[in-house]
């Protein structure tokens, strides 16, 4: 017996790629209007850029390169299961699931209590607000997509269900091209 | 084997997706995230804005082709994805005209110029500071 979604392609694709694809686009309205609305504020009122000039940019930096790299192991892991090697898909997948995990500690564990100490909390201003809405949404998606790769890799390593290495790998292309306009939007643009 | 008859269902259904050369879309991007940090040096807004944004778009068209292979979806995904895009310019263009002015019509935002007015203060300090040395 087979779910539907890895057999069943009415839509001229899988069903599971296609639901993957509507989850991004319903992502884009999310992060789209959260994103559009910051450059709204950040256009019209001069005191953001006084604001996000206290933020990090080799921190942000580091986090994006960090990203790159586990959507490079993502790619990767696509590919190996595109070619039936579960096991080698499986590992990339521990590797990106790894790359989400230096992430959400570097910003929990390093980024965000430093600068709650300096005092820019979530309350400081509408530039803080904005900071820690659109970074902890973000945050929870890299968190969400790591558990749900880690759930995948070791069905994967056993040669099973090698579709869903794609699925999440696009899932998780999504999460790096947000941080790709977060990351000018909240460490570059001061 | 009866795995491996699995992963080969599971690997052969639909289309194949035609894998380039990950390892140089991932150098490219790299290169184009140091570009991205270094534009701020250079100490002119319009080179920042390109180089921030304008290299953001870049990043962001070749995640999606290289490594999401967008284009080798179906056309409607393309369309999916296009309309919720337009249906978030559309939020701007309706939403804009109220969040970006301190005033208009029988109506003022005086918390906005105040704070805005500190931020002239604290960048003409800054500049006063900086003839000053």
């Amino acid at each position: 017996m087979r779910p539907i979604a890895t057999t069943r392609s009415t839509a001229g694709m899988p069903t599971g790629r296609l639901a993957v694809w509507w989850l991004i686009a319903s992502e884009i309205v999310i992060f789209g209007g959260l994103l559009a609305s910051y450059i709204m504020f950040r256009l019209s009122h001069e005191s953001f850029s006084v604001q996000a000039a206290n933020t990090n940019t080799w921190i942000g930096a580091f986090n994006t390169l960090v990203l790159l790299t586990s959507s490079l192991a993502a790619v990767l892991g696509h590919k190996a299961a595109d070619e039936g090697d579960g096991p080698r898909a499986a590992r990339q997948l521990y590797l990106t699931a790894f790359g989400g995990l230096v992430f959400a500690g570097i910003k929990f564990g390093i980024e965000w209590p430093h600068e709650i100490h300096e005092g820019f909390t979530i309350s400081s201003g509408t530039f803080w607000s904005f900071y820690y809405t659109a970074a902890g949404i973000h945050a929870a998606h890299v968190i969400a997509g790591v558990i749900i790769m880690l759930i995948i890799a070791p069905r994967a390593a056993k040669n099973l269900d090698l579709h869903r290495v794609e699925l999440i790998g696009v899932y998780w292309h999504f999460v790096d091209l947000v941080w790709i306009f977060l990351f000018p939007l909240l460490y570059i643009a001061k | 084997m009866a795995h491996h008859a699995e992963a080969h269902a599971d690997a052969s259904h639909g289309e194949h997706t035609h894998h380039g050369n990950y390892w140089r879309i991932w150098a490219i991007l790299c290169v184009l995230l140091v570009i991205s940090v270094a534009g701020p040096f250079f100490g002119h807004p319009i080179v920042t804005l390109i180089t921030a944004f304008g290299i953001a778009c870049v990043k962001a068209y070749m995640v999606a082709k290289n490594f999401m292979h967008i284009t080798v979806a179906p056309r409607y995904v393309a369309y999916l994805i296009g309309t919720c895009l337009i249906f978030m310019m559309l939020f701007f263009a309706g939403a804009g005209p109220d969040v970006m002015e301190l005033e208009g019509t029988n109506w003022e935002k005086p918390s906005w110029k105040y704070a805005n007015a500190h931020a002239h203060e604290g960048h003409a300090a800054e500049h006063g500071a900086a003839a000053h040395h």
